[in-house]
């Protein structure tokens, strides 16, 4: 009885406080709003949650960091704990680094959770755009939302490498050293842009300053407000759903936010802040105390960048030295800039692939509804390609690391690695393509005909026949709700002409959408368990590849 | 005094006494950097005696039966009693096989074998002597000196921490965490496979030893960020978020967004 009265009582406390809140800010409409919108329940879909939450832990370490951190570069001599630098005169910023990392109570662990938050942003980030692609959640009316994604990795890898270079430490001086190569490469105006961004000849003593203005003040507030935007659109477009009975073009089957998916979303944070303070306790990243000061002579072996800086590194590094030459007296140093081009050809094509699919197939509509993978053949088959492209890259900057612990040659690495840059993106997109295709016609079968149950039965007349178990309708909906869209032929312009662009669109649109599996259509379907294919193997007449245009 | 000044216009006047100055500097320089060469008399006659029959049956198959070399291993004459020592105790003589570096094993031999093999190529011509004691004495050193010597000289092959790293044609640089600080000291001063010699004129006694309590306190110093991974720097840390972080949150995920069956 009493416990009732409490309950009561707090509740009416409660509600209170919320009339209050309500009368003087009138929330309840944006919360009723918010509360209901729809999310759909996938694993896929947490991805970029990995990302969004590891940058609120890198806003939060960061700012603790900044309170000890000091962007200078005045020299002082060094007089902490770390034995094997005492008396060595070294910068303010790698000495207040050293303060942070041994004298800073919590300040290690704080270090390299930012670190490691930093890491685990750009992967979560990447994962998350590699779903966005594969599942074709990049097309209309979710284009600009792409398109930021990919502006957000680039200025997350511009925001983690300028926290990179920010100790000063050997590693990321030698990382500078590259950043200023790449620079003085670009032809004419290299080394007015490098003397600029340095304040004078490398390294000079305004940079590590300079950086900190980029990571601690402009780069965040640029990912915060494409985050913001992108987050909005989120909101605005509502999210994809995968086909499924009741999913359609029109409405988002899932969980609602409040409170279901909030608690979900919210633990999801917890977890991840986990994650990484587990990390950060137990294992050591970036340990510059390891490195000592920056000097621009020693390069240490294994000087790498962070990951998501590797892929540029590894151009670098496989790149052949006839790329550099003369003209009349002028180096090219195209085996530098080549790094640069293939980076902003990389990003740009992904940022501008929604409107070539589009354009391809010919293909106005929106779509709310995700491609199984497998489901697009040929768009899965080119990411897979640009990944393996991207890896080769970026394996090619651990060569040396490869070579120790595998017992290879470190020329011979290098060589496999331009054989690779040049033919795995190939052998990726035939690869995948073929075994997209496969899977489509696996699935084909197995609407057709049902799961194999291993159960022989031997009818009268002495033969022998398997039964087959037919696939629930929610089996069978997920392996036919999609699309095959086939190859349109060039089509005549207003004037009746055409043009050269659209002969253009139809060869590539011919390449890569004539070969295609369409789904089981309904009649197929009863053809199929009207004369008894769904229980008999072996006595199958039908042409198994009916579905397969050519 | 008349004889030389007739002679001082002699064709051949200047060929002397350029030979008579190259001696005097050359001299005086070997007199003055007084590199630490080790002769016969450290080790007794019957070491000497003893270390060639071990050499004869042993290394004479690429070395050549007087240690002169052959077209399967240099000469031997002059490299001192140091290369012996680091090259045997360390196990990478007498060679496994041939291949692009000399791999680290097992010692082959008792301690006073090596000692008499490195007696009998001290007897063949002067070179580097097993170091002193008091040169491998890192309570002695200074490692913040020998830190900044060693990302000078060392840590463009060695990793700054001494991980090791990649040479060309698969020779590589071995990890030094585990390497005495006897064989720190030679490796240096006899400079083995491809590394190269850093003399007394080079890198003094005194800077060896800094040099050598440098890797031996980063090596033990225990880490305080928690473990390594190899202290390999920042691929081994992108694999790790990538194999361990980003999976463990991937199974998080999965793990959220199960049905309740």
């Amino acid at each position: 009885m009493s416990t009732t009265q409490q309950t009561n009582r707090a509740t009416a406390i409660v509600g209170d406080v919320a009339q209050w809140t309500e009368d003087r800010t009138s929330a309840s409409k944006a919360v009723r709003e918010f509360g209901r919108k729809i999310f759909p329940s996938h694993w896929s879909f947490m991805l970029g949650e990995v990302a969004l939450y590891s940058f609120v832990i890198l806003v939060l370490t960061g700012t603790f960091l900044t309170f000890w951190f000091k962007p200078a570069m005045a020299e002082v001599i060094y007089n902490g704990p770390w034995t094997p630098l005492r008396g060595v005169t070294i910068s303010e910023a790698y000495q207040s680094t050293l303060e942070i990392s041994f004298e800073v109570r919590g300040g290690l662990f704080i270090r390299q959770m930012h670190h490691w938050a930093a890491l685990l942003f750009m992967a979560g980030l990447s994962i998350h755009a590699l779903r966005v692609f594969f599942t074709g959640a990049f097309r209309k009316p979710r284009e600009l939302n792409w398109v930021i994604g990919i502006v957000l990795s680039m200025v997350g890898l511009g925001a983690g490498f300028t926290g990179y270079s920010l100790p000063d430490d050997l590693l990321s001086g030698n990382g500078l050293r590259i950043i200023d190569g790449l620079l003085k490469s670009i032809p004419l105006v290299g080394t007015y842009i490098s003397f600029f961004l340095f304040g004078g000849e490398f390294p000079g003593i305004d940079i590590v300053s300079r950086l900190y203005s980029l990571h601690i003040m402009i780069l965040p507030a640029v990912l915060i407000a494409l985050i913001g935007v992108h987050m909005m659109f989120l909101v605005i477009h509502k999210h994809t759903h995968w086909a499924g009975p009741g999913h359609t073009e029109k409405n988002v089957v899932g969980e609602p936010v409040l409170p279901s998916f909030a608690a979900k979303a919210g633990g999801f944070f917890f977890m991840i802040f986990a994650v990484i303070a587990f990390i950060s306790a137990l294992f050591t990243t970036n340990p510059i105390w390891n490195y000592g000061p920056y000097d621009p002579s020693p390069v240490s072996a294994g000087t790498q960048p962070d990951w998501y800086v590797g892929w540029a590194d590894g151009i670098l590094r496989i790149m052949p030295g006839w790329m550099e030459f003369y003209i009349f007296g002028y180096p090219i140093s195209l085996n530098i800039n080549i790094a640069i081009i293939i980076m902003m050809g990389f990003w740009g094509i992904a940022a501008i692939w929604p409107w070539i699919e589009s354009w391809l197939l010919k293909d106005r509509r929106e779509h709310h509804i995700l491609d199984r993978p497998r489901n697009a053949p040929t768009r899965t088959a080119l990411g897979v390609a640009a990944v393996v492209w991207y890896a080769v890259m970026w394996a090619g900057a651990s060569g040396d690391l490869v070579a120790v612990f595998f017992h290879m040659s470190l020329n011979d690495m290098i060589y496999i690695f331009r054989v690779l840059f040049i033919v795995g993106p190939f052998i990726a997109f035939f690869l995948t393509r073929r075994i997209c295709i496969s899977l489509q016609r696996k699935d084909r079968e197995l609407v057709l005909h049902g799961h194999e149950s291993g159960h022989i039965i031997r009818l009268p007349h002495g033969e022998f026949q398997e039964r087959h178990i037919p696939l629930t309708p929610h089996e069978s909906w997920k392996l036919t709700a999609f699309e095959a869209p086939p190859a349109i032929p060039a089509q005549p312009g207003a004037k009746g002409k055409v043009s050269g662009l659209e002969r253009v669109r139809a060869a590539m649109a011919k390449y890569f959408y004539e070969e295609r599996v369409t789904p089981v259509t309904k009649a197929e379907l009863d053809a199929a368990h009207g004369d008894h294919h769904g229980e008999v193997e072996g006595d199958d007449h039908r042409d198994h590849s009916a579905g397969l245009e050519k | 005094m008349k004889l030389l000044a007739a002679r001082r216009r002699h064709p051949m006047a200047l060929v002397v006494l350029l030979l008579v100055g190259m001696l005097l500097t050359g001299g005086a320089y070997s007199l003055f950097t007084g590199n630490t060469t080790a002769n016969a008399e450290e080790y007794s006659t019957a070491q000497v005696e003893e270390g060639q029959k071990l050499f004869v049956s042993n290394c004479a198959t690429c070395h050549g039966m007087n240690a002169e070399g052959s077209e399967n291993g240099p000469s031997l004459i002059g490299v001192g009693a140091a290369a012996v020592d680091f090259q045997v105790s360390t196990g990478r003589m007498p060679l496994q096989m041939h291949g692009p570096q000399a791999q680290v094993k097992e010692p082959q031999f008792s301690e006073e074998e090596i000692a008499a093999m490195a007696g009998y190529v001290a007897s063949l011509g002067p070179g580097p002597a097993v170091p002193d004691e008091e040169w491998l004495n890192t309570a002695e050193g200074d490692s913040a000196a020998g830190g900044g010597l060693f990302r000078t000289n060392c840590a463009m092959c060695h990793n700054v921490v001494g991980s090791g790293g990649a040479l060309t044609r698969g020779k590589y640089a071995p990890n030094l965490s585990e390497v005495s600080e006897k064989h720190l000291y030679e490796a240096m001063q006899t400079g083995p496979q491809n590394m190269p010699i850093f003399n007394d004129a080079n890198l003094t006694p005194e800077e060896k030893r800094d040099v050598i309590t440098y890797v031996r306190e980063v090596s033990e110093t225990p880490s305080a960020g928690g473990f390594k991974l190899g202290s390999l720097g920042p691929v081994a840390e992108g694999l790790f978020i990538w194999f361990f972080g980003l999976a463990g949150v991937i199974g998080i995920t999965v793990w959220l967004t199960a049905r309740s069956k």
